[in-house]
């Protein structure tokens, strides 16, 4: 094994194209898990921590960009407002130790589907900035995850940073799992309403190979609003609304059974998180009940 | 290959070092460092808890390597890091404290005569010690979680510390110590 | 007793500070907070090699061939050893039967039993040669559970056993099989008015403590070896190693390295065998740590159990009688289960008054992961199914569940199954009447002014509800665990106490091989010496096997029986000390014939106060040292067809109360609080015996919703070992656990004392597991409880 510490951005990308099978690590969480237990010896580990960039973070007009090693605590502390649902979900990630070290590139390395960045990124929007000394590519969110930890970076890409469309309306993320804290996602759920295009995105996480949107039900749930002219009288969404769009976000998921959980529980528990958030969510778009977001 | 970083103060190197070891290991096994324990190397414990460049980390995740040049804190060097962060900067840094940590002239079995720091004290006092082997990533946590909320309600405690998994305790006896703490600390302003 | 927040500091009786009742602080507290304590895995020698253990990846098959020669190849590499290379005739061990292979031979009978161990110069040049070791396996059926092990087919998990249950067990494949049998059920049912039937699972659970299995060997200059262990009985380890390694025992030295936790899981061995071989071999020291992923195969579970019980009750709520069969799988090496088995029945009805009686428990040989001690031992199992079915007749005849368990609890003069009189104080209803009288936590507390805090609902941080779904429950149990080494055992532990001058005072060392896993027996021995000798300093000399037997740290029994042992050997030093004092000043002064005389703050005094003499003039520069075994009174085999006699020493009472909120509709929990109540007979450190309870309770709040080891019923191969996916409870997990601690005196005990650390590990699955019955009113009869058995998915 290697140990390769590139001191720039350039020089990381200089030696991913030399040795594509270079293993990039910044936090560490999943790579030094594999060292640790014997599951991987990549032929060369390449040091991300060096390049300060990469943690910094710009707000611009209409999304964030986000750098692939900025530590879930800082998104908690400091994106909150521009990234809710992001925040909500780095709240859930593993432990303080871990979100301090952790970071959004680390998830979409990886790509496990139990990534807790996910369902918030896809609800929100996003775009991954990928790097390789052939030039720059943004990959939308959607296109991003291709299989059970696989992602759509060639060889010799690195994750830069994440631009992360900015918060037109509230969000919310929640994530079940057998413990109270740390813990990996049973299944996770991301919903994000999205006033100024009078649109609602979805993001599930742990419920099928990859990290996905349930269309179908934020379809239904677009249409629904629309037609009831919900997005400009503010009413209450109907219960059979709420209950529908919960049912096509269960029926999204393409669950396997586990350790972790059953199949159907987690089609079940998808549904139950799809209607709470829609609640909570919506509560707080109406403005008439503030109070609903967690404090935590 | 060779890491140079900083520990508890002082300027450490390793050499030979694989470069598949953690942080973890080369403090316990090459610094002779082992007061960072080695629990479950997959980060769900925090009883590698250490400060890198004083943020609390699961040391058994960070690589080696990746410490080239930075500053590390460690259970040994907590009661001198207490200090120096309780007189601030009137009282310099100097190599001699920096070295507090190694204790000389206390007695080896007990460690009686050892100075603590306010947080080490209070898990002994309030009885939040048993088998003990979770107690140094505690201690690296609650120390700097004090640091940052002098005043935290128990939902603070309980979240700062769920990193920190502790089999023996049913930590009700950590929670009294990081209270036992915090309340001394208030009395001492 | 209750504690809510601050330490509690109780003193009492006590005449010399930091005796026995006070609440002194651990001695090995400031290493512990330094980092300088040394446990097993911190040991360094100079030149050391890594031991690593090569595990079988399948859980049953017949060896063909093992092919070493790569691995041996590989630079840096000093050892490869396999079953061949064992040293002697003995190539097998185990705590009540050999039934283990050091070495897998031929056959391997469960998923990560060791095969091939290998000693290198750094743990991954160890690792990689591992796994350069060719074995080929040709698999075999597995056996799982009762049904494919007693199938008239069934292979052999055992070919040949020579053990001494053979002979009464009903198939080759069961371990040990223990019926109770007293009255007539028959003739008691048709007096039931309420006849109520349950089957109950209980899972596998870890003891999940938080060292792993590590260790030092340095081979001696005489051909011998020093081993620096984390163990629960240094002596049993021994008694295992040397004939293996084909040395005498005094040729095997032992010392206790500081111990992370142990709760039953370190009775076994683990890798001291392995380390010594190794060291033996290659003649540098060899070190060996498991990571968690390899302590999971490293050491026993607690038995995964079915049990299915019958309790029928007149009207008015008295039970008439009980019937159960307890099936424990033991895994596929025999470890503790005969005891577990015998405990499993001899306290399978509960804490109750039950005339008629029918129990059976058996253990299986099957290829999961071998089970043995954990904390609790058998009678975990079987709170979990009673206290259940004490609900269940409860709802039936329309009584509150406390006070049906109230009017059934045994007292002191109860006869239990085994036709064993209870001789000592057994406050069962006082227990129940305590911890339901202590005072509701409120609800709602998520909600305040500022919004939800979604720490304090189920889900925790992971943000699932604010409220929504949300149901509370508060659910009650009560337990018996006996104390020490039943059934016969000649359960007795050493002490060696010497009382000198020591820089112009008097200073008094205890040593022991009793296993410090964390408890503080180390504190209580000093407060004991304390008491006892009227000294201040106490030296705790490191355990090791230079003095005798310290029995076994577990079965609650450290404090009553090596406490026990230091408090008689004390006892045996202060008359040779006064002996020594009368001697030389009794010519002078008559009271040293007349008077009673006690040691009191480094003096010699008579009971009426005056001061006779200075300890350190009566010895000057004479040591006084006495070593000697102690037992506690002596127990009796269960018979073999009806489990009558009195295999008990002692027992041990604790009751909880489990407040919890669920979100029924995700069908996850929190618990709100854990409120327990225990006799202990007497605190001898209040603040240790609160610890043991709180830490017991939490191990019981675990295996009720989320600590599970699953095993693939098809492969017998363990499908979460890691901390990632065998979840113990954080201190998010935790409610505050208030504890009511009743001291009523055993007359049989050092002190009255009562065994305290499993009791509280019984009652804490069962009254959290009724708590979540009453919110989902749902019928969970498997612990842990998971989330698709709270929504039916």
């Amino acid at each position: 094994m290697d140990f390769l510490r590139p001191a720039s951005w350039e020089e990381a990308l200089a030696a991913k194209a030399e040795h594509p099978t270079a293993v990039p690590i910044a936090g560490g969480t999943d790579v030094m898990v594999e060292i640790n237990f014997d599951h991987r010896r990549p032929e060369y580990l390449m040091d991300l921590n060096r390049i300060g960039d990469l943690s910094e973070w710009e707000v611009g007009e209409d999304s964030v960009r986000l750098g692939a090693s900025v530590p879930y605590s800082q998104i908690m502390e400091s994106l909150r407002a521009e990234l809710p649902g992001l925040a909500l979900a780095s709240h859930t990630v593993a432990s303080p130790q871990i979100r301090n070290r952790g970071g959004v590139g680390g998830n979409l390395g990886t790509a496990s589907p139990a990534g807790d960045a996910h369902p918030a990124l896809l609800a929100a929007g996003a775009e991954v900035e990928a790097e390789s000394v052939r030039g720059t590519r943004l990959i939308p969110i959607d296109e991003f995850y291709q299989g059970v930890k696989r992602n759509a970076l060639a060889p010799d890409e690195l994750i830069r940073a994440v631009h992360i469309k900015k918060a037109d309306g509230p969000q919310q993320f929640s994530k079940v799992g057998t413990r109270n804290a740390m813990v990996i996602a049973v299944c996770a759920f991301g919903l994000a309403l999205h006033p100024q295009t009078r649109t609602v995105r979805t993001g599930i996480g742990s419920a099928a190979p990859t990290p996905i949107r349930a269309r179908a039900a934020e379809e239904f749930l677009n249409a629904a609003l629309e037609e009831g002219g919900f997005w400009d009288n503010g009413k209450i969404i109907t219960p059979s609304v709420a209950r529908q769009f919960a049912d096509l976000c269960s029926a999204a998921c393409n669950p396997i059974d586990d350790v972790r959980g059953t199949a159907s529980y987690r089609r079940h528990a998808v549904g139950v998180m799809a209607r709470r958030t829609l609640t909570w969510t919506w509560e707080s778009y109406r403005g008439t009940a503030a109070r609903t977001e967690g404090v935590a | 290959m060779r890491v140079s970083f900083t520990v508890n103060g002082r300027p450490q190197e390793a050499d030979d070092v694989w470069e598949g070891e953690s942080l973890l290991y080369v403090l316990r096994e090459r610094l002779g460092l082992p007061g960072s324990k080695n629990a479950c190397e997959q980060g769900e414990c925090g009883s590698c808890t250490v400060r890198l460049d004083g943020v609390p980390v699961c040391s058994c995740l960070v690589a080696a390597g990746q410490v080239e040049g930075r500053e590390v804190v460690t259970v040994e060097g907590l009661a001198d890091y207490a200090k120096q962060r309780s007189c601030g900067d009137s009282c310099g840094t100097s190599l001699d404290e920096a070295k507090g940590w190694q204790a000389e002239g206390t007695d080896s079995q007990t460690g009686e005569g050892t100075e603590l720091s306010p947080i080490q004290q209070a898990f002994i006092d309030a009885g939040a010690v048993q088998c003990g082997f979770c107690t140094p990533g505690l201690l690296v946590a609650a120390d700097e979680m004090l640091e940052r909320n002098p005043n935290p309600t128990d939902a603070d405690i309980r979240e700062a510390l769920s990193g920190n998994l502790c089999r023996c305790t049913g930590y009700e006896k950590i929670m009294d110590a990081v209270r036992l703490a915090a309340a001394r600390q208030g009395e001492a302003v | 007793m209750p504690t809510n927040g601050a330490p509690t500091k109780i003193t009492q009786g006590s005449r010399t500070k930091g005796g026995i009742g006070e609440s002194t602080l651990r001695p090995d507290g400031t290493l512990k907070v330094t980092g300088e304590f040394a446990y097993s895995s911190d040991m360094w020698h100079e030149d050391m090699l890594w031991g690593q253990i090569l595990r079988s990846t399948v859980a049953h098959a017949e060896i063909v061939s093992i092919d070493t020669s790569e691995a041996l190849a590989t630079p840096g590499v000093y050892a490869v050893m396999t079953y061949d290379d064992l040293p002697t005739e003995v190539k097998n061990y185990g705590l009540e039967i050999q039934d283990t292979p050091v070495l897998a031979h031929g056959k391997v009978r469960h998923h990560g039993e060791p095969v091939a161990i290998v000693a290198a110069d750094h743990p991954e040049t160890a690792r990689r040669a591992a796994a350069k070791i060719k074995v080929d396996y040709r698999e075999l059926p597995v056996i799982t559970d009762e049904a494919s092990a007693t199938a008239p087919d069934a292979i052999l998990v055992h070919e040949n056993r020579d053990d001494h249950h053979i002979g009464h067990v009903p198939h080759p494949n069961i371990v040990h099989r223990q019926p109770i049998v007293r009255g007539d059920v028959g003739a008691a049912r048709e007096r039931a008015d309420v006849i109520v039937e349950g089957e109950y699972t209980f899972g596998m659970q870890d003891q999940a403590f938080l060292g792993p299995e590590s260790g030092l060997a340095v081979p001696d200059e005489d051909g011998g070896v020093h081993l620096y262990i984390a163990t629960q009985w240094l002596h049993s380890d021994l008694r295992q190693i040397a004939p293996v390694l084909g040395l005498p025992e005094s040729k095997v030295r032992m010392t206790l390295a500081g111990v992370g936790g142990a709760f039953g899981g370190r009775e076994d061995l683990s890798m001291q065998i392995h380390a010594c071989l190794l060291a033996l071999r290659t003649g540098k020291p060899v070190k060996i740590v498991y990571n968690r992923f390899e302590s999971f195969f490293g050491h026993v579970h607690r038995h995964p159990a079915k049990l299915h019980y019958e309790h029928g009750a007149t009207k008015d709520g008295k039970l008439t009688h009980v019937k159960c069969r307890i099936v424990l799988d033991g895994g596929a090496y025999a470890s503790a289960s005969p005891a577990v088995v015998g405990n499993a029945a001899s306290l399978g009805i509960g804490p109750y008054v039950v005339d008629d009686v029918e129990i059976e428990a058996l253990a299986l040989y099957t290829n999961n992961p071998p089970c043995g001690a954990m904390r609790g031992f058998g009678a975990v199992q079987a709170c979990f199914a009673y206290e259940a079915q004490m609900d269940k007749v409860a709802g039936q005849l329309g009584l509150d569940p406390v006070e049906f368990r109230r009017l059934n609890a045994m007292e002191q003069g109860t006869i239990m199954p085994t036709g064993q009189p209870v001789d000592s104080p057994a406050p069962v209803a006082e227990l129940l009447r305590r911890v339901k009288a202590m005072p509701m936590p409120p609800e709602r507390e998520w909600e305040s002014s500022e919004g939800v805090d979604v720490r304090q609902l189920p889900g925790g941080l992971s943000n699932t509800t604010h409220g929504e779904g949300v149901v509370r429950g508060v659910g009650y149990a009560v337990g018996i665990k006996n104390v020490g080494f039943s059934e016969g055992f000649d359960d007795y532990s050493t002490a060696r106490v010497r009382m000198e001058v020591v820089g112009g005072e008097p200073v008094a060392t205890v040593h022991t091989a009793m296993a410090e896993v964390g408890q503080g027996g180390v504190t209580v021995h000093a407060q004991i010496a304390r008491t006892e000798l009227g000294v201040t300093q106490v030296t705790i000399h490191p355990a090791d096997t230079q003095v005798g037997s310290a029995g076994s740290t577990s079965a609650s029994r450290q404090t009553y029986v090596t406490g026990g042992a230091v408090k008689n050997a004390c006892e045996l030093v202060r008359e040779k000390v006064l002996d020594l004092g009368r001697r030389k000043f009794g010519p002078y002064h008559p009271a040293w014939a007349t008077a009673e005389l006690l040691l009191e703050g480094g003096k010699v005094v008579t009971d009426g106060g005056e001061v006779l003499a200075g300890l350190v003039d009566v010895l000057e520069d004479e040591a006084v040292e006495v070593e000697e075994e102690w037992r506690h009174r002596p127990t009796e085999a269960f018979d073999l067809r009806t489990g009558q006699g009195n295999g008990h020493v002692q027992y041990s009472f604790a009751a909880h109360r489990a407040v919890v909120e669920v979100d029924t509709e995700l069908g996850l929990v929190k618990v709100i609080e854990l409120a327990c109540a225990q006799d202990v007979g007497k605190a001898l450190n209040p603040l240790s015996v609160i610890g043991q309870i709180q830490g017991g309770t939490t191990q019981g709040l675990g295996v009720a919703v989320m600590e599970e080891i699953v095993v693939d019923p098809k492969t017998a191969k363990v499908k979460n070992p890691s901390f990632t996916d065998y979840l113990i409870p954080t201190i998010l997990d935790t409610p505050t656990i208030p504890v009511d601690v009743l001291e009523l005196a055993d007359d049989h005990a050092p002190y009255g004392l009562r065994g305290v650390g499993e009791a509280p590990t019984l009652s804490s699955t069962p009254a959290v597991l009724a708590a979540i019955r009453k919110a989902t009113g749902l019928e969970l009869n498997r612990t842990p409880v998971r989330p698709e058995h709270l929504t039916g998915t």
